[in-house]
């Protein structure tokens, strides 16, 4: 490629600065406003194999989202411009959902910290789900009461207890409910509606 | 939720947020709508853009009062002097909707001859100062025993309740529609806010009277048949321990205007987290079973089914259907094993004792009671009052499960956290074993969420989660599996109930619970053939049919027809309600009460307000929403008392408030609240200012208190606490800020904690902008940075003094990029009698220049 002169380069840059052509008369949002910038600028989207829609996971506005992906990882999130909510719009904190999935803080192992230890240390997720159904059956078994000294039926345990469900799906605040309260007879369950 | 509950039914925003922009007129109050909630706040903008005021009352001036017309400062936790104040200058000048507010509110029922106000000594009738609670015997309609429309309906009355209750069928309460009867609603209101004068609103809240009048003046002005006005409010309103009788005042004020169940009529509860209107109605709460009703008491009469059903069951209004979602409830829980020999399973579900909300909770954990703990998307080290209480108690567990996308400052309170920081203890010296797991997102999990006007919405996975992450369906799922392999097996009384669940969902082929078959396990089905139910109207006490949620009933009519994924909104030329998008429920009706929207006679109040109205050509209520009425009931329906109708049966055509036992509004609540049946001004708990209104029953009586060791209580106007504190929260952070925290574009947006500090009281103590700085308050110190500004300006107390209004936001603390110590340690366990609620919006509190002599300082780099 030869070498480009000075003079060459200032008209090339007088032709792509929009400025000009604006103040020559044209429309300024429409070809005068282009650049080669914009002339090769690729939506950002385009490379999704799949969309799917979800719902923005912080406030309860309950924004609609179109997650972009690709190989099964997220490669843009935006508003979804169906909405009647957010008809495409998302605030500061929605705007930062794509953000938010691919953290370099996020969590990708399960962590222990045994008794008395000062840092975590790696363990399986089977082996961590088999440590917490014995703790949960042996904590339940020790405390669980049947009936008061009066006779009246308790049929519960004070010792286990749980928070959260605000940021959970519905179906999972169903099986919480359910497997805590109905299966083992926890009391103690509470999510945000009260912070 | 008991506010809006006792006085129109459901304790649930009433209107969809879109229908903002057809409001004429919005008050924003406890609530910094532009900056917390900037996509809802865009209706509100539209209805300004249409003529619409917008006004905002709050202690701080933050965007949204930029963004509205009139912008009223008030001290913190004096916001029921300023609605009572509105409320008293519409009864005196004669400006409510008075041809709405008679028929469709209980203002002309006549209320029991001992009914006192706190004119007096601060109290209601019924105070019982031994047991620091009320009796409500005096609160109730003349004659009669009205029972809460509140998931429990019981209450202590003395004698049969049931029984008591039953003469609701025996024929309409006592009213008096000339509004002269000197115990009618009207006269009681009127005595009531008497004192509520715009000298008084001024001598309380701070705010000018003249400000105040026209605020006054923009309600009256814009409501009654041609105009409508909405009330935005979000935890500045709940976060008191009169908070639930803030929202009564609000939504009194509504009733009075006659802004409920009509086109930009409402209230907006706005809430924070994505689903906690879901969690509220499939509550993982300690005295809510999905479906808003009562989880079993071991001191109520609810020994037995039977005996619960007796009790819970109100004689009229909608709640009469009450034993058919009780009974299908346990049949989802309990399947197969569930019958009528046992209750449908009714003997295996535990029963509480008292109050087990968080804030006991943390006492539990303190003192030895609990012992294990699961923590699933919540960060309670951060967003617990009493944060160093919370943080003891976490070091007394024995484990602790942690649930979470990333590190958070619960799960690494043992390392990082402020018994080290403080040097009360060393890691070495905390036995909690911890567990710490990582959860997914939405988009890597299908599942829906309820958002804060009851829109059911689904979302689908798309992308895979990282690692090891997964579901918190998969994670009590695969727990339940585990737990039940274990108790396979035993004979044991005490596990038939772990035994006997039902807990039977398919996976697919990478180990997921389906979402959707939970979702119809919510939605209900007929129990011979699993046919799904599209009506909670098919739900039967015969145990014949199982439902997880009854209000839910609908959202999964028929298999492959998910309605919670529904994606048809209506065009800019449609009506609006958008009843193809997402599942509102119940029965997916967009405006509740909606009934009220039509005169008495049926017809719309007037042709820019209507919505839905009787059609007489079809016999049946038609609009553009699902009526929130039964559908065929004629307006000119009268119940016929000699068959002692029961359910709604016992409403007229002309009573749109279904839930209540008699179909009006509820200005005046009979029931259902522990501190009042109207709301009363009283000062928060900790406090520089005496009410001026009872000075010797300054704060309420009623609300909880735990004034302990570790949680001590600053007597009012101690001299060592001068300032007001409030907390709040930033646009570009999420509560406990864990996902925020974490993300790097919200984190340089907002990069470390705070506090609002007076322009004023800076200049005083000789703080500038950026110093650091000590809050302290009798429960511990935290030091943060100054930012000094005139969004907060000095306010007078009720004796003349100058008081000063400091305001911290409580999303910050060790974990993340964005960091900073944790407000909450300042905050103390101090509840609403009612919810339980704590006071984070409203305390007293110390400030200095300087630091804290810490062991360690917070950690910055990531993990």
């Amino acid at each position: 490629m030869p070498r480009r002169t000075i003079p060459d380069r200032a008209v090339e840059f007088l032709r792509e600065w929009s400025v000009p052509r604006q103040m020559a008369g044209q429309d300024h949002r429409r070809e005068a406003a282009e650049s080669a910038m914009a002339r090769h600028g690729r939506p950002r989207t385009e490379k999704a194999d799949s969309v799917g829609t979800s719902i923005c996971p912080y406030c309860a506005v309950g924004c609609a989202q179109l997650i972009y992906a690709k190989d099964r990882q997220p490669i843009a999130v935006e508003g979804d411009p169906s909405s009647p909510i957010n008809q495409g719009t998302l605030c500061p904190k929605g705007a930062a959902t794509m953000g938010l999935m691919t953290s370099p803080m996020r969590l990708d192992r399960v962590l222990h910290r045994a008794p008395h230890a000062t840092e975590w240390r790696e363990v399986s997720l089977d082996w961590a789900m088999d440590r917490i159904a014995h703790l949960t059956k042996q904590t339940r078994d020790e405390s669980f009461v049947g009936d008061a000294p009066d006779g009246t039926r308790l049929n519960h345990t004070m010792a286990i207890g749980s928070l959260g469900g605000a940021t959970l799906d519905n179906e999972e605040n169903y099986l919480i409910k359910k497997l805590f309260t109905a299966g083992l007879g926890m009391v103690f369950v509470e999510n945000q509606a009260r912070v | 939720m008991p506010s809006l509950g006792t006085t129109f039914g459901r304790g649930a925003a009433t209107m969809p947020q879109w229908d903002l922009a057809r409001s004429d007129v919005v008050l924003v109050m406890g609530s910094n709508m532009a900056e917390n909630h900037p996509i809802a706040f865009r209706f509100a903008m539209q209805a300004k853009l249409r003529g619409a005021t917008l006004i905002h009352v709050d202690p701080r001036f933050t965007r949204t009062s930029a963004m509205c017309d009139i912008y009223a400062p008030i001290r913190a936790g004096t916001d029921i002097a300023f609605l009572g104040g509105i409320i008293h200058y519409l009864l005196e000048n004669d400006l409510w909707f008075r041809e709405w507010a008679v028929p469709y509110t209980n203002i002309a029922t006549i209320i029991e001859d001992g009914f006192a106000g706190p004119e007096g000594d601060g109290t209601f009738s019924g105070w019982k100062e031994e047991e620091t609670r009320y009796g409500t015997e005096t609160w109730q309609y003349k004659g009669l025993t009205v029972p809460s429309p509140l998931a429990e309906a019981w209450m202590e009355t003395g004698g049969d309740f049931a029984e008591r209750v039953s003469h609701l069928r025996d024929g309409p309460p006592p009213r008096d529609e000339t509004l002269q009867h000197p115990n009618c609603v009207y006269q009681i209101m009127r005595r009531h806010f008497a004192r509520y004068t715009p000298e008084m609103v001024e001598r309380i809240t701070g705010c000018p009277r003249d400000l105040f009048l026209r605020i006054c003046e923009a309600m009256a002005r814009n409501s009654g048949r041609e105009r409508t006005g909405a009330i935005c409010y979000a935890v500045g309103w709940n976060h008191h321990s009169t908070g639930a009788q803030i929202i009564r005042a609000g939504a009194i004020l509504m009733g009075l205007l006659g802004n409920v169940g009509r086109p930009g009529a409402g209230m907006l509860a706005l809430r924070g987290h994505t689903s906690i209107q879901g969690s509220t109605d499939i509550a993982t709460l300690y005295d809510l079973m999905p479906g808003y009703l009562p989880q079993p008491h071991a001191l109520r009469p609810h020994g037995t089914l039977e005996e619960y059903l007796k009790v819970e069951t109100a004689p009229t209004g909608w709640w009469s259907e009450f034993p058919k979602y009780a009974v299908s409830l346990l049949r989802a829980f309990y399947g197969g094993e569930a019958s009528a020999a046992n209750g449908w399973g009714y003997d295996w579900m535990p029963r509480i004792v008292g109050d087990h909300s968080m804030l006991p909770m943390t006492l539990a954990m303190d003192n030895g009671v609990m012992s294990g703990l699961f923590v699933m998307g919540q960060n309670p080290a951060v967003g617990g009052s009493n944060s160093k209480l919370v943080q003891r108690g976490l070091a007394k567990l024995e484990w602790m499960v942690v649930r979470d996308i990333a590190e958070t400052d619960t799960a690494t309170f043992w390392r990082d956290g402020h018994l080290i920081r403080d040097g009360e203890m060393r890691p070495e010296e905390i036995g909690t074993e911890v567990f710490l797991m990582p959860g997914s997102l939405s988009g890597e999990k299908a599942g829906s969420f309820t958002n804060t006007h009851r829109l059911v919405q689904w979302h689908d996975k798309v992308v895979d989660a990282p690692g090891d992450s997964t579901s918190e369906l998969w994670f009590v799922d695969e727990l339940g599996r585990r737990l039940r392999k274990l108790y396979a097996g035993s004979t044991r009384p005490e596990d038939q109930p772990i035994i006997n669940l039902r807990w039977d969902y398919p996976r697919d082929e990478e180990d997921e619970p389906d979402a959707e078959a939970v979702l119809r396990e919510i939605n209900g089905h007929r129990c011979a053939d699993g046919q799904l139910l599209s009506t909670f109207q098919d739900l039967k006490e015969d145990g014949s049919t199982a439902c997880g949620t009854w209000i839910y009933t609908g959202v999964f009519p028929e298999a492959g027809k998910n309605l919670a994924r529904a994606r048809k909104a209506d065009g800019p030329e449609g009506p609006g309600t958008h009843l193809g998008w997402g599942f509102a429920w119940p029965a997916n009706r967009r405006t509740l009460n909606n009934r009220a929207s039509a005169d008495p006679d049926g017809r719309p109040w007037s042709e820019r307000k209507k919505l839905i109205q009787w059609s007489e050509e079809k016999g049946e209520w038609s609009g553009p929403d699902v009526p929130d009425f039964p559908k065929d009931k004629r307006p000119d329906y009268q119940p016929n008392w000699e068959e002692r109708p029961k359910g709604v049966a016992a409403h007229s055509g002309s009573e749109p408030f279904i839930m209540l036992a008699d179909g009006r509004a509820g200005l005046f609540a009979p029931s259902g609240l522990k501190d009042g049946p109207l709301p009363e001004h009283y000062e928060s708990v900790e406090t520089p200012a005496t009410n001026p209104l009872h000075p010797s029953m300054s704060s309420s009586p009623a609300a909880k208190r735990w004034d302990q060791q570790d949680n001590r209580l600053a007597p009012p106007g101690d001299p060592r606490y001068p300032h007001m504190l409030t907390t709040f929260r930033l646009t570009e952070h999420h509560s406990g800020g864990t996902p925020t925290r974490i993300v790097t574009t919200t984190a340089e947006l907002q990069p470390e904690m705070f506090c609002e500090i007076p322009v004023e009281l800076a200049g005083t103590l000789g703080i500038r902008m950026g110093d650091w700085v000590v809050l302290a308050t009798e429960r511990g110190e935290i030091e943060t940075k100054a930012m000094v500004t005139s969004r907060l300006r000095p306010f007078r107390l009720p004796d003349g003094s100058e008081c000063h209004q400091l305001a911290l936001p409580w999303h910050f603390g060790w974990a993340g990029f964005a960091t900073g110590d944790v407000a909450n340690v300042l905050t103390s366990v101090v509840g609403d009698a009612n919810t339980g609620m704590h006071e984070n919006k409203s305390l007293a509190c110390a400030l200095r220049p300087g630091r804290l002599n810490r062991v360690q300082r917070p950690r910055r780099e990531a993990r």
